[in-house]
């Protein structure tokens, strides 16, 4: 059931594509195109031969809507059933061009390391000449004719192939499953076959269409020419060859079959585009009608070191399904100074919250709060321009992968130093002064040869503190650090964390710390909101005793080096709901120990349950924990 | 019964200027036991792990499965590995059942049936429903394409398996899940293991035997508990009293000052003598007499030491702190 799902959507997308107007066009093109191919022949093959001796090269009339050639034949008729050959022949030679390269694409991973350097050396080289050059030079090689011509264009379009082939089954190679497979011994042939290939397979064929409507081009080029189709056939290149020498007696026999191919040649192309946008990336965006944003409450009663303000949050992504809200109402504060932690599994919305927050989330996604201020500032109702200044010099983010969070074409410390220029407008010199001297409060030794230095000669963990050191170019009230240390090394991760809450004692800096780790985020803040399925389940102080469920479950299934070796680690049953089938109740039901008819039917909303601590449960802990209820913990999925 | 034995094996890259991303390393997975390899990223330890299954080249040395150069062995030794990353780790066009399938060596069960059969079992094994062999790894949670990627290792009838970082890329809840069910696939099956991971403490659920890897050298290797609470080498007191913990606080009352923004070391040109001595809080850094960590390479006589461990003064360290080293367990 689930199968024939699948391949529904998939239709779908098939036809919501055909429905664009490129999609559209192409589609009906292709269809035009290869109905005359297979009945123009049949219908008016005659018609194309018949010798109309009384009509030799005339002019349209309405006896020959397009007039007729020195014989005297019908030119209408002859570019119709020239079609089949025209279109066969590129097809042919596309076929010729597309194996050709997958073999000598594939080759290298195949042979012996000497012969493979080999094989792509040729096919460099190969790929170094002009196509048309290439053409020619194999249109000599195979001699003038149709089949001279067909394995000329094709030859001519392999090296393309090859390297296209060649990358894409390198990029496939690197995966783990190649290497898993080879492991196994699976042989090199099968690997290819099996792993490879199809995985390399859509944009081949995508790269295949166009290239048809390329060879099209190329052959009635050589036809043109008088090297490809000799007489008595004719394609659309030769037609337009023989049309060209009475351009100024029926210009209409040379732009006929121009037209053509210029025509033929843009189906080729468009569907191979329609093709790429399906399978690819390139899917249709579909724009989602913004809800009122109810507007922003006057900030009344705002106490005065309060910097960020977030009620009601929730961000929304237009699905198939109408709408998938993977944040559904966060609120908190921050005050000045202050730590807190976002713990949460992927998929809980933590990473959204922070991105949401810093107004990072961009279309189609929707960001809707009842308040969202930042110093002060409602951050959307405001527009961008006047935002861009504040967001600029008081919010600074640090991203997870520090690999990419700097352009990696510039140096370190110019980067730096844009921010000030930018923002604060000093001049050059200035900035990049100072530059160094936050590389030097991030405590980057050598600041002032390393500000020098591109991002690649960086550390992993020296780059998440450049960021940082970004992020202090201003005066941030603000550091959002999503998930800063997951990709670092436990040493590196505290010389981080030691770094954020230096920088917020010493400046003041309010800190959000974004983290899967409950251990990380208790070390560093002083409290902690807990996200489950796009919801704050629990805010606690860290040193505070959990009482929603789902914290106490995940502290349990945090190892540490305390863990009984002895004892089988604790787990939690079932997995997170997907965003865009949350159920009505409480979204963690179903993997709770203590869930009661309640849970399911009604969601339970965050209350204050001491001060400081708000949990949004029917039944937090101490108070109702019976023992019966635990049995329902094994009635979860296989995770 | 088969032992995985790196018999001072190297790994280089490149040329004149290339990087020995694993420096004449020795290690022994005895049969049936559990072997935890712990170290930063760029310490070479997953580089050690794919030269045993061929997937890195060995230049100098040699891995040893049962006594046989692994180089020598037939097209499939009884040697398997599960990767890192569950996404990139099955083909997202083979059904999970094909993949396994795949696996299973030829000629052992004949007949489609049987192998179906087999990867019935092998679900089962890994506490999947045998009826989802039909599905694409598309619809799996990382978790479940972690426990096919652990079927598929199995089913090779493997007496030896390497897991390299297998929950990294796995949320807490889901961690626990596959740490179990490796154990007791281990244990069940009698398997020698190679475990490697940068989280001491899952390290240290799982492991008989702890070997701390650095910038391409294995410097201390011990009994999991021993190293744990009574670390030799300085390194792994660091690598323990960094982990996070709920327990512990950021700032360590420790002095560390001198080393506590220290970088690591540029593999491409690692430092003579001592490699960690660009680190160490208890080396030249911080106190000038220890000349002979700039000059001497403690990895030569390190055999007689405790733990093995590549370090000149470690048991004048040792003795030193009284306390045990790093987070002892509350």
């Amino acid at each position: 059931m689930v199968a024939t799902e699948t391949v529904n959507r998939r239709g779908a997308k098939w036809f919501a594509a055909l429905r664009t107007p490129v999609g559209g066009f192409a589609a009906s093109l292709l269809l035009v195109v290869i109905a005359l191919a297979v009945l123009a022949p049949i219908l008016w093959h005659d018609k194309a031969f018949e010798i109309d001796t009384e009509a030799i090269a005339q002019r349209p009339s309405a006896a020959h809507w397009l007039g007729t050639d020195a014989l005297g034949h019908d030119i209408l008729f002859r570019v119709l059933v020239a079609t089949r050959l025209s279109v066969l022949l590129a097809v042919l030679a596309t076929v010729i061009g597309v194996v050709t390269g997958l073999v000598l694409g594939t080759l290298p991973s195949l042979l012996p390391r000497p012969a493979a350097r080999l094989v792509t050396s040729a096919v460099n080289i190969a790929v170094a000449f002009p196509g048309l050059l290439l053409v020619l030079f194999c249109s000599v090689i195979f001699g003038v004719g149709t089949y001279g011509a067909v394995l000329a264009v094709g030859f001519a379009l392999a090296p393309a192939f090859a390297r296209l082939a060649q990358t894409l089954s390198a990029s496939v190679a690197g995966q783990d499953f190649v290497s898993a497979a080879r492991i196994s011994g699976v042989g090199r042939i099968r690997l290819l076959v099996r792993h490879i290939l199809p995985n390399v397979g859509e944009p081949l064929v995508v790269n295949a269409t166009i290239g048809a409507g390329a060879s099209l081009l190329a052959f009635s080029g050589l036809s043109f020419l008088g090297i490809g189709v000799q007489a008595p056939d004719y394609d659309w290149g030769r037609l337009l060859g023989e049309g060209l020498d009475g351009i100024y007696v029926n210009p209409a026999a040379a732009l006929a079959p121009g037209v053509a191919v210029v025509l033929a040649g843009l189906a080729f192309n468009l569907v191979g585009e329609t093709v790429a946008g399906v399978i690819g990336v390139r899917a249709g965006v579909r724009k989602l009608a913004p809800r009122p944003a109810s507007p922003a409450r006057e900030s009344s009663g705002r106490a005065d070191d309060v910097v960020l303000v977030v009620e009601n949050l929730q961000v929304a992504f237009p699905s198939q399904a109408g709408l998938t809200v993977p944040v559904r109402g966060v609120s908190f504060t921050v005050r000045a100074g202050e730590a807190i932690g976002v713990v949460g599994e992927s998929g809980s919305g933590k990473s959204l919250t922070g991105l949401a927050v810093s107004r990072l989330v961009e279309a189609p996604a929707a960001v809707t709060a009842d308040r969202l201020e930042f110093a002060g500032k409602p951050l959307l109702t405001t527009p961008e321009r006047d935002l861009r200044g504040l967001l600029g010099t008081s919010l600074a983010m640090v991203f997870q992968d520090p690999m990419t969070s700097f352009n990696p074409t510039r140096r370190i410390g110019r980067q730096l130093a844009e921010v000030a220029e930018q923002h604060q407008g000093l001049p050059r010199a200035k900035a990049f002064e100072r530059a160094v001297d936050r590389l030097r409060t991030v405590r980057i030794p050598a600041a002032e040869r390393r500000a020098r230095q591109y991002p690649h000669e960086f550390s992993g963990g020296m780059r998440q503190r450049a960021m940082i050191g970004m992020g202090l170019m201003g005066d941030p009230k603000l550091i959002i650090a999503d998930e800063p240390t997951t990709a670092l090394d436990v040493t590196v991760q505290r010389q981080l964390l030691r770094l954020l809450a230096r920088t917020r004692t010493e400046r003041d800096t309010a800190i959000i710390l974004i983290s899967h780790d409950i251990a990380v985020v208790s070390q560093t803040c002083e409290r902690m909101l807990v996200m489950y399925a796009g919801r704050v389940v629990e805010d606690l102080p860290s040193a505070g005793t959990p009482r929603h469920p789902y914290t106490k479950a995940l502290l349990a299934a945090t190892l540490d080096l305390g863990t009984d070796r002895d004892a089988p680690l604790a787990v939690i049953p079932g997995r997170p709901p997907e965003p865009d089938r949350v159920p009505t109740g409480c979204a963690f039901a179903d993997r709770c120990p203590a869930v009661t008819d309640r849970c399911r039917l009604e969601d339970p909303v965050l209350e204050c349950v001491e001060p400081g601590h708000r949990v949004a449960c029917w039944h937090p802990s101490e108070t109702s924990f019976s023992p019966s209820a635990k049995k329902t913990v094994t009635a979860g999925g296989a995770e | 019964m088969t032992d995985l034995v790196f018999d001072a094996v190297s790994v280089r890259y490149g040329g004149r200027r290339g990087l020995t991303a694993v420096d004449r390393v020795g290690l022994t997975v005895s049969s049936g036991q559990v072997v935890g390899l712990v170290g930063e990223s760029g310490s070479g330890k997953s580089t050690l792990a794919r030269a045993a299954v061929g997937l890195s080249p060995v230049s100098a040395g040699r891995v040893l499965l049962g006594g046989v150069d692994v180089r020598k062995l037939r097209r499939r030794p009884p040697l398997q590995m599960v990767f890192q990353d569950p996404y990139s780790s099955l083909d997202p066009r083979m059904s999970i059942g094909e993949s396994i399938t795949e696996a299973i060596p030829r000629g052992v069960f004949s007949g489609r049936a049987a192998r179906r059969e087999e990867v019935a079992r092998l679900l089962e094994l890994v506490n999947l429903d045998p009826g989802r062999a039909g599905h694409l790894p598309g619809r799996l949670s990382g978790g479940q394409r972690q426990r096919v990627a652990l079927a598929r290792a199995l089913a090779g009838r493997p007496e030896v398996l390497i897991a390299d970082e297998i929950t990294s890329a796995l949320d807490v809840s889901v961690q626990g899940a596959v740490l179990n069910l490796v154990r007791d696939v281990q244990r069940r099956l009698g398997l020698s293991m190679l475990f490697i991971s940068h989280n001491l403490a899952v390290i240290r659920y799982l492991s008989d035997i702890v070997a701390v890897m650095y910038l391409g050298r294995i410097v201390e290797v011990g009994p999991a508990e021993q190293v744990l609470t009574d670390p030799q080498h300085p390194y792994t007191r660091d690598l323990l009293a960094a982990a996070p913990s709920a327990h512990t606080s950021l700032f360590d009352t420790r002095a560390d000052g001198a080393t506590a923004d220290a970088e690591p070391a540029d593999p491409h040109h690692p430092p003579a003598g001592c490699r960690y001595h660009t680190r160490c809080p208890v080396g030249p850094l911080v106190r000038a007499d220890r000349e002979i960590c700039l000059q001497v390479d403690p990895t030569e006589d390190a055999a007689h030491r405790r733990h093995s461990a590549a370090c000149h003064f470690s048991e004048d360290e040792s003795r030193r702190l009284t306390i045990p080293g790093g987070a002892s367990t509350p």
